[in-house]
């Protein structure tokens, strides 16, 4: 292969007014303006979409999955934060 | 469909003494997605790139017997849905190499052991389509045998394989239902008509059994990828849902099938039916079929007539990412 690679882009859509862009795939693409009209061909040929963005994979940083626990355990032990740690008189009613 | 059990002899079984082997299973059994950047055995990320790639080559090289007719499609309205159709199977082939390339494997690699013969596709598309009613065959069995195929894999272990198949089962029932249309717009015209799609299915039928693979005792591999949660069914269970389904909606046509052995079974419900032809199975997808050479001919001049294109785009891109650069610089002063 002598070509050059053409990059990558994360594509994401809001499929309904109200709703955040979601991840549905990628694309290949030479600049940003190419990116956006292969993602409306390839993922939008349904009205899926009402707005589309593209980002070039290689600007994503991830988290590790395999540091998953340390992450996010510390999350897990704080119980306090939710709601149900408190104890409110069933007399008060809903709160 | 066309995840056809193809090549995949070479898969190691996993070492069952492995930790991370044992925790990988654990989660595959509790039906949880593996997504990309998790641990998985080598032989999971390899079977898994084959098969999507592979997938995906199928859905490509698809286009072109269909292709081979939009120009010549009946009225208008056929061929607006037939050019719909080809392009949504050019979408299925990129939402699958989007797939396939979350496991490491390039676009370009992918695409370059296509064009090179390496990588395999589905059986179904070596073979001709000679007349209009082929194009409705296509649509109501070929793409009928996919979608039996497909939803299964809906549930696929593989996070981006699994969303990638539930956006493509969500269009093919629109394949589907266009094809049976054209079949029944023929079986409803003239003699000639109804003629020529009994002709097409009498071509078809026994390639269209073939695309659930070798019969479950000539395949040795099914036990990994079921393990592996990638496949749910065996290719003669597919195979037996897609003849219970298919045969009373060719029956209603007024069709009949090329299978002297095939009767309703009063004891299983099933409908029973002949031995199919291996060898010839075997024949096409070693690349010995009517259209192997063409297909093959006609994607490799379509990438290389595209070059320029490519480059082109990737020049530009270049060349305004410089002269972006040089402005800035020049702001900065
Ligand atoms: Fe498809
Ligand atoms: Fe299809």
């Amino acid at each position: 292969m002598t070509e050059k690679n053409s990059p990558l882009w994360e594509v994401f859509i809001r499929s309904r007014n109200g709703l955040a862009h979601r991840h549905v795939g990628s694309v290949h693409a030479a600049d940003a303006t190419m990116a956006l009209q292969a993602a409306r061909d390839v993922y939008t040929r349904r009205g899926e979409g009402l707005s589309i963005w593209v980002v070039p994979s290689a600007a994503i940083t991830a988290s590790d999955p395999a540091d998953k626990d340390m992450m996010f355990e510390p999350t897990a032990s704080k119980i306090y934060r939710h709601p149900t740690f408190y104890e409110v008189p069933e007399e008060v009613g809903h709160m | 469909m066309y995840t056809q059990a193809l090549n995949t002899r070479d898969q190691a079984a996993p070492s069952a003494d492995s930790e991370q082997d044992a925790r990988f299973q654990a989660r595959v059994d509790a039906e949880l997605k593996i997504e990309p950047n998790d641990w998985m055995p080598e032989a999971y990320r390899r079977t898994l790139t084959r098969q999507i790639s592979q997938h995906a080559h199928s859905e490509i090289v698809g286009m072109l017997p269909e292709g081979n007719w939009i120009t010549r499609a009946p009225t208008l309205k056929r061929k607006a849905a037939l050019l719909a159709k080809v392009q949504d199977e050019g979408g299925h082939g990129l939402y699958l190499y989007s797939a396939a390339e979350t496991l490491g494997t390039s676009r370009e690699e992918m695409v370059d052991q296509l064009l090179s013969g390496k990588a395999k596709y589905s059986s179904i598309f070596n073979y001709p389509t000679l007349t209009w009613a082929d194009i409705g065959i296509i649509g109501w069995l070929v793409d009928g045998a996919a979608i039996m195929n497909q939803i299964p894999l809906c549930r696929c272990s593989y996070g981006p394989y699994a969303r990638a198949m539930i956006r493509i089962c969500k269009e093919e029932s629109f394949h589907q239902r266009q094809g049976y249309e054209i079949m029944l717009a023929l079986c409803r015209g003239t003699p000639e008509q109804k003629q020529m799609a009994q002709e097409a299915l009498n071509r078809w039928w026994w390639p269209v059994l073939m695309m659930f693979g070798p019969s479950d005792k000539d395949s040795q591999h099914t036990d990994t990828t079921t393990r592996w949660k990638i496949k749910r069914f065996t290719n003669d269970e597919l195979r037996q849902k897609f003849v219970d389904a298919t045969v009373p909606q060719g029956h209603y046509l007024g069709l009949t099938f090329p299978d002297p052995a095939l009767r309703l079974n009063e004891k299983t419900g099933h409908w029973d039916y002949g031995e199919i032809d291996w060898s010839e199975f075997k024949r096409v997808i070693a690349g010995d079929g009517p259209c192997n050479r063409q297909r093959m001919k006609q994607r490799r001049a379509a990438h290389e007539n595209g070059a320029w294109v490519r480059e082109a785009a990737l020049a530009y891109a270049e060349k305004r990412k410089a002269r972006e650069r040089a402005a800035y610089a020049e702001a900065a002063e």
